[in-house]
């Protein structure tokens, strides 16, 4: 048996094949026969509804607005993580809970909430409207659901990094004379940017899928509002089963990059460590 | 660099590096503004708008509006996949954690990577495959209508596809924490001659006790609050295959806002009652990865 190393306790025929058939019949073939719906459809027909204009406006909203999200978590899901790890302030305990709400709470949730709360005579969209910034209903508000939904990634992801770095490193550094920018920079930063990285990518990558929160608070116009997964649904309501499956191949593909770049970014940010040991 | 000089005149307490400073204190305060103004518009103010909007008209249209009929099949629909679902993915995560997390052998990682699958693909695919395999274009369609049998929308469409999106949230819990906690008390036990699945129930299960129920609940809150993947296999008919969102989105485009916000606050509930037990879990010392 070399597939796999003796060991005295038993129960791995039973368990591994157990889990290997039901994940197979679950997750396996459902998906393989999303791959052989696309892959039956001839050439033409699938370059035409992948690239047809409509899919190419989809694709451009999805992952532009997924990106965008991705930023800003970024840049506040690292604010929010620093926070929550260097900070004392009354409350911190039920934020720290509480980040991890759009996990939990249902998509659809967030969406029909998103949509009141950043309505023209919502308790925010009135206040945005006097400024002529409309969020519900336009590409602006696909970018706020977005960015709720994949938060918690980008803060979970640098949390842990950031109680990681060493702070008599920094404060060695700062007693030699850096400067607070400095310390950031040649400390902080590189001790966390995997983690970051990881937290940007994981963002984007369950931003790039969502569907619930954000069909309520965008307009759903084609060209202009209108999402990827929304378009799969709208060519199933058609019937058109090959042309969805052709859409969500191309969906497919991008997750797994997702997922693949999320794998080599958490290894870098193993190794990294020990490389700056020698 | 200039920083450091006033520090240096200080006393030795005083001079820790990197507090005590009026810069500090203004970027401590800066960060946590922002930090709270972002969490307050993005986060807390939906979560009280849904309060709010479900309650607008007081507590008596808010407790009709939940025993609306189609309303009421939605949550025994939901309670119900839930209540098969669940189970389901607990025991494959068990299994799963114990194949994994007990033994060494090839392929492991691809093996993992592939029960995360269902993170990474959108809720829309997750229903979609169904149709392709069960509808009645699908690979299994024309049999199953020659035996008069019904998945796709109907209760069996709704139950694979939540099962498809929360599969992977009891196992990977649990390969984590068994890969930590170790394998040296389930040697034992086995060398001193319990058996397998006694030992699975006396030693490991308790060992596990607080991931499990961790896994079990994100999970159940994944499967009662499931919306894309759902909505693309249920059919949407009402008071039949219509889930809770399911019933939230019909009553939302029908401008029944009080109807919509109760049966969102409902799940709203729940979600709070989950990062609560999550907190909990927490609590007894078990930490997430």
């Amino acid at each position: 048996m070399s597939f796999r190393k003796a060991s005295v306790l038993p129960g791995f025929g039973l368990t591994f094949g157990f889990t290997t058939f039901f994940l197979s019949a679950i997750v396996l073939l459902p998906l393989a026969a999303l791959v052989l719906a696309a892959a039956s459809m001839h050439w033409s027909d699938f370059v035409h509804v992948v690239f047809s204009p409509r899919a190419l406006g989809s694709y451009r909203l999805s992952f532009g607005a997924s990106l965008l999200a991705a930023s800003i978590n970024l840049v506040f899901g690292f604010i929010i993580a620093w926070t929550l790890v260097r900070y004392e302030f009354p409350g911190r305990k039920v934020i720290d809970a509480l980040i991890d709400m759009p996990f939990a709470l249902p998509t659809a949730v967030s969406g029909i909430a998103l949509a009141t709360v950043f309505a023209q005579n919502g308790w925010i969209g009135r206040y945005l409207e006097l400024f002529g910034i409309k969020v519900a209903y336009t590409w602006l508000g696909v970018v706020l659901a977005l960015t709720l939904i994949s938060m918690p990634f980008a803060v979970r992801a640098v949390q842990p990094a950031l109680l990681e770095v060493q702070r008599e490193l920094e404060e060695a550094a700062e007693t030699l004379g850096a400067g607070r920018f400095y310390v950031f920079r040649r400390i902080i930063l590189p001790t966390v940017l995997p983690a970051v990285l990881t937290g940007f990518t994981l963002s984007f990558a369950r931003a790039v899928g969502e569907y619930g929160s954000v069909i309520f608070i965008a307009g759903n116009l084609p060209m202009k509002t209108e999402i990827t997964p929304l378009l799969i649904v709208i060519h199933l309501e058609e019937f058109d089963y090959q042309g969805a499956a052709a859409l969500g191949l191309v969906m497919l593909t991008i997750s797994f990059a997702m997922l693949l770049a999320i794998n080599l970014l958490q290894t870098w940010g193993r190794r990294r460590p020990v490389r700056a040991a020698h | 660099m200039a920083t450091a000089l006033p520090r240096s005149a200080v006393g030795a307490d005083a001079v820790r590096p990197g507090q005590h400073t009026w810069m500090d204190a203004i970027v401590r305060w800066a960060f946590i503004t922002t930090s709270l103004a972002f969490l307050a518009a993005v986060l807390l103010a939906p979560l009280a708008t849904v309060f709010v909007m479900a309650f607008a008209k007081g507590v008596k249209p808010y407790l009709a509006t939940l025993a609306d009929p189609d309303t009421l099949a939605a949550i025994r629909l939901t309670l119900i996949t839930a209540l098969v679902v669940v189970p389901i993915n607990t025991v494959f995560g068990l299994s799963a954690a114990w194949a994994i997390a007990k033994f060494e052998f090839r392929g492991k990682s691809v093996l993992i990577t592939l029960i995360d699958l269902p993170l990474a693909v959108s809720p829309v695919i997750s229903g979609m495959v169904f149709l392709l395999l069960f509808g009645l274009h699908g690979w299994f369609g024309v049999w199953l209508q020659e035996h008069d049998l019904s998945i796709v929308f109907a209760l069996p469409g709704i139950m694979l596809a939540t099962m498809f999106v929360t599969f992977p949230y009891v196992a990977r819990e649990l390969i984590p924490l068994m890969q930590q906690l170790g394998n040296d008390e389930e040697e034992a036990a086995i060398t001193l001659g319990a058996g397998g699945w006694m030992t699975f129930f006396r030693v490991t299960l308790p060992k596990v006790r607080w991931g499990l129920v961790y896994g079990m609940v994100l999970c159940n809150a994944r499967a009662m609050g499931e919306f894309g993947a759902v909505s693309v296999v249920s059919g949407h008919i009402r008071g039949l295959t219509n889930t809770m969102p399911l019933q939230i989105e019909i009553l939302y485009n029908e401008y029944n806002f009080v109807g919509a916000f109760a049966v969102a606050s409902l799940l709203t509930l729940l979600a709070l009652l989950t990062l609560i037990v999550k907190t909990l879990v927490e609590r007894t010392g078990y930490r997430r990865r």
